[in-house]
């Protein structure tokens, strides 16, 4: 009976505005968002040469979350002996967003949605057939223990849409405060890095000799991160009236129709996503924040994307130098900072870009510099051809 | 030569999973992308595999995998080489 | 703004069996997946390669929504961003990362292989489809523990109301190991699925998830 009321309420429902009233973002540049983004401004990186067997028997380039930090983190709010570093920091980052809000976690209104690639997929290893106890590899598994962690009561909605799932997912919930389903979602997208992801990224060979340079034109490669990232989305701007109140807008995810690992080579998909969101805004739009992987087709492909849809001269970065390709985080990750960067009216410069790169004139934004915008159009695109574009604005 | 030439065509179908192709269906020195097979980036980076797996063969700049996979007389070629070296 | 929305197809592909809009269109004699989808394949006279390159979860979707278009061009009927295609399962890509793993078990013999890693992201199976069928909309891949019908019917519902798609391909596509279950709806805003119109609606949706093939 209760499918037939949940129906009938939300058509007394209308809700637009979506509210971002809380973020976190942990990476190997803090636990918090103001750490992550001070580091940022002050043009520091994540992305160090790493030497761990676990990962790749030879060193490598990413940013790497340090593992006793985020144990010793992680012990002020449960034992660290009954979580996966995948788990612990899903939890932490949960658990400082919603330190900032008055947000009532009980209740059917409130919904967690988890965002991730691969999840747990490091306890694959010595372990290629699933055992019972071994649940944890799927993701669900992963958002059920969430779940149970903070006692929300609704069962976790996982996202997993390669690497533009933190925008699905932040789309996702966005979406469903619109339809009236749902009054406050927490949106979170973490990955850990695995000997699982970086063997296959280095097997497409998309991996940078260096820390990457996204649309550069010395660009080689993408480095990996680890992290994680969230948003409280919400009906109600009054849950943190300190804040100025920065909204989620429309947004599309598409498909190239393509290829499954190639970017398509006009475009189509991305060009198609930024014009059914642009299509929702009647102003200019201020500030684009790139996929920027810093892989020659990937911002080859964008460039072309941002030029057909007529924003070449829109200040566009990507901030893959900061923190490296964080998968199934980066979406949400990214998205706290254009938050912060509409709030503090502020254009965060994109580490590793020197020179243009691209067959295209776009206007990469080199330095961080003060700039009064107002809006950000966010975009990404990963394997499978998906692409995704959200507005965000104040 | 020749006989390596068989063989990779055996290895070419088996890792590409080209199910409905045989050994005879494949020129020896017909391009191997964009005609020939058809075949795409993936399928590129599949033979960067096999060539290193099975003759220990490593190709590291995308310049040299062009080369080198062209077809599959190219391919028999630069083993060849790599075995004399 | 309210819609009515139809399940103008669906198709199952399930213990052997493949069933579309109602009609059980084939049944194969092989028990193990890889050999009922080959059959599955060769009988449908499907002619495309590529086919044999997908992993086996896209195998499944792909046959799936092969049979669940058969003969519509959505991309004609509706424009070319105009169908969504919303998919959700349980195990993700877990099938395939098991495979994946194999290949890097044993440092001395270590030979991670791109075409299998490829297929470790459950969406890959949106992008086969989207590719065949030319389709450019709306894509999102959810994971849950099991079908969940209330919220594919609130979800896409919602897609239509905001004019987000026009046309929908939803459904489950699940394949763990040996176990393998697809359903796939076609929802449009008319539809005539053989004897009469069905509603998209979670009852609906939950007779046919149900059907014993």
């Amino acid at each position: 009976m209760e499918k037939e009321i949940r129906i009938d309420i939300r058509k007394l429902v209308f809700v637009e505005d979506v509210y971002i009233v809380s973020d976190n973002i942990i990476t190997n540049l803090g636990f918090t968002t103001e750490e992550n983004l001070d580091q940022v401004v002050s043009g520091h990186t994540g992305i160090k040469l790493m030497e761990d067997e676990r990962i790749s028997p030879e060193p490598f380039y990413a940013s790497m979350i340090d593992r006793e930090e985020l144990t010793g983190r992680f012990s002020m709010l449960g034992n660290p002996e009954r979580y996966t570093r995948f788990e612990q920091l899903v939890v932490c980052s949960v658990h400082d967003a919603l330190l900032q809000t008055k947000l009532n976690l009980a209740g059917r209104r409130v919904l967690f949605i988890l965002s991730t690639t691969k999840g747990n997929v490091e306890m694959l290893k010595d372990n290629s057939r699933t055992s019972p106890e071994n649940n944890r590899l799927y993701l669900w598994e992963s958002g059920e223990i969430i779940r149970s962690f903070f006692h929300f009561t609704n069962d976790t909605l996982v996202v997993s849409n390669a690497c533009v799932s933190g925008l699905v997912a932040i789309l996702t919930g966005a979406r469903l405060i619109r339809a009236g389903l749902y009054d406050h979602i927490i949106v979170t997208g973490a990955e850990i890095l695995s000997e699982f992801i970086y063997s296959g990224f280095s097997s497409f060979k998309s991996l940078s000799r260096g820390p990457c340079r996204p649309f550069d034109k010395t660009r080689d490669g993408l480095s990996l991160g680890e992290g994680a990232g969230t948003v409280i989305l919400s009906s109600r701007p009054d849950l943190n009236p300190e804040r100025e109140p920065v909204l989620a807008g429309r947004g599309f995810s598409s498909n190239d129709a393509n290829h499954i690992s190639g970017p398509s080579r006009t475009g189509e998909g991305l060009y198609i996503a930024i014009q059914q969101t642009l299509k929702h805004y009647k102003g200019k739009t201020d500030y684009i924040s790139a996929h920027g992987t810093a892989t020659p087709y990937n911002d080859e492909m964008e460039a072309v994307a941002i030029t057909r849809s007529g924003l070449q001269d829109v200040p566009v970065n990507s901030l893959k130098g900061y923190w490296g390709h964080t998968l199934g985080a980066a979406g949400v990750i990214e998205s706290v900072a254009a938050v912060h960067s509409i709030r503090n009216r502020m254009l965060i410069g994109t580490k590793g870009f020197l020179e243009p790169g691209v067959s295209q004139s776009i206007n990469v934004i080199a330095q961080t510099r003060s700039e009064n915008i107002s809006n950000c159009l966010k975009i990404a695109s990963g394997f499978g051809g998906c692409n995704a574009a959200i507005m965000y604005y104040r | 030569m020749e006989e390596l030439i068989q063989n990779l065509k055996h290895e070419i179908i088996e890792s590409l999973n080209l199910e409905d192709m045989t050994p005879d269906q494949i020129e020896s020195d017909t391009p191997l992308f964009v005609e020939g097979l058809g075949l795409d980036s993936i399928d590129a980076l599949e033979l960067i595999v096999l060539l290193e797996k099975k003759y220990g063969l490593k190709i590291d700049t995308a310049e040299e995998g062009k080369k080198v996979l062209y077809s599959v007389r190219t391919m028999a070629e630069n083993i060849i080489r790599h075995r004399n070296q | 703004m309210s819609v009515s929305l139809h399940i103008s197809n669906f198709c199952l592909i399930r213990n052997n069996h493949v069933m579309a809009g109602k009609h059980l269109l084939f049944t194969g004699k092989e028990i193990a997946f890889q050999d009922f989808i080959k059959e599955a394949y060769q009988h449908f006279k499907i002619g495309y390669p590529k086919f044999y390159k997908m992993d086996n979860l896209s195998k499944l979707g792909f046959m799936a929504a092969e049979l669940l278009l058969k003969d519509r061009d959505l991309n004609r009927d509706y424009g070319k961003d105009g169908t969504g295609i919303i998919l959700a399962n349980a195990a993700a890509s877990l099938d395939t990362d098991r495979n994946y793993q194999i290949s890097i078990n044993d440092r001395n013999n270590y030979f991670p292989s791109p075409s299998v890693f490829v297929y470790t992201l459950p969406n890959i199976l949106m992008g086969e489809i989207s590719i065949r069928h030319h389709l450019f909309g709306e894509n999102a891949f959810f994971i849950q523990k099991k079908f969940d019908s209330l919220f594919m019917v609130e979800y896409v519902t919602q897609l239509f109301e905001k004019q987000i798609v026009a046309c929908c391909i939803t459904g489950w596509v699940e394949m763990d190991a040996d176990q393998y279950d697809a359903v796939l709806f076609l929802v449009e805003k008319t539809g005539q699925l053989n004897d009469g119109i069905t509603i998209f609606n979670v009852r609906n949706i939950d007779d046919i998830y149900c059907l014993k093939i």
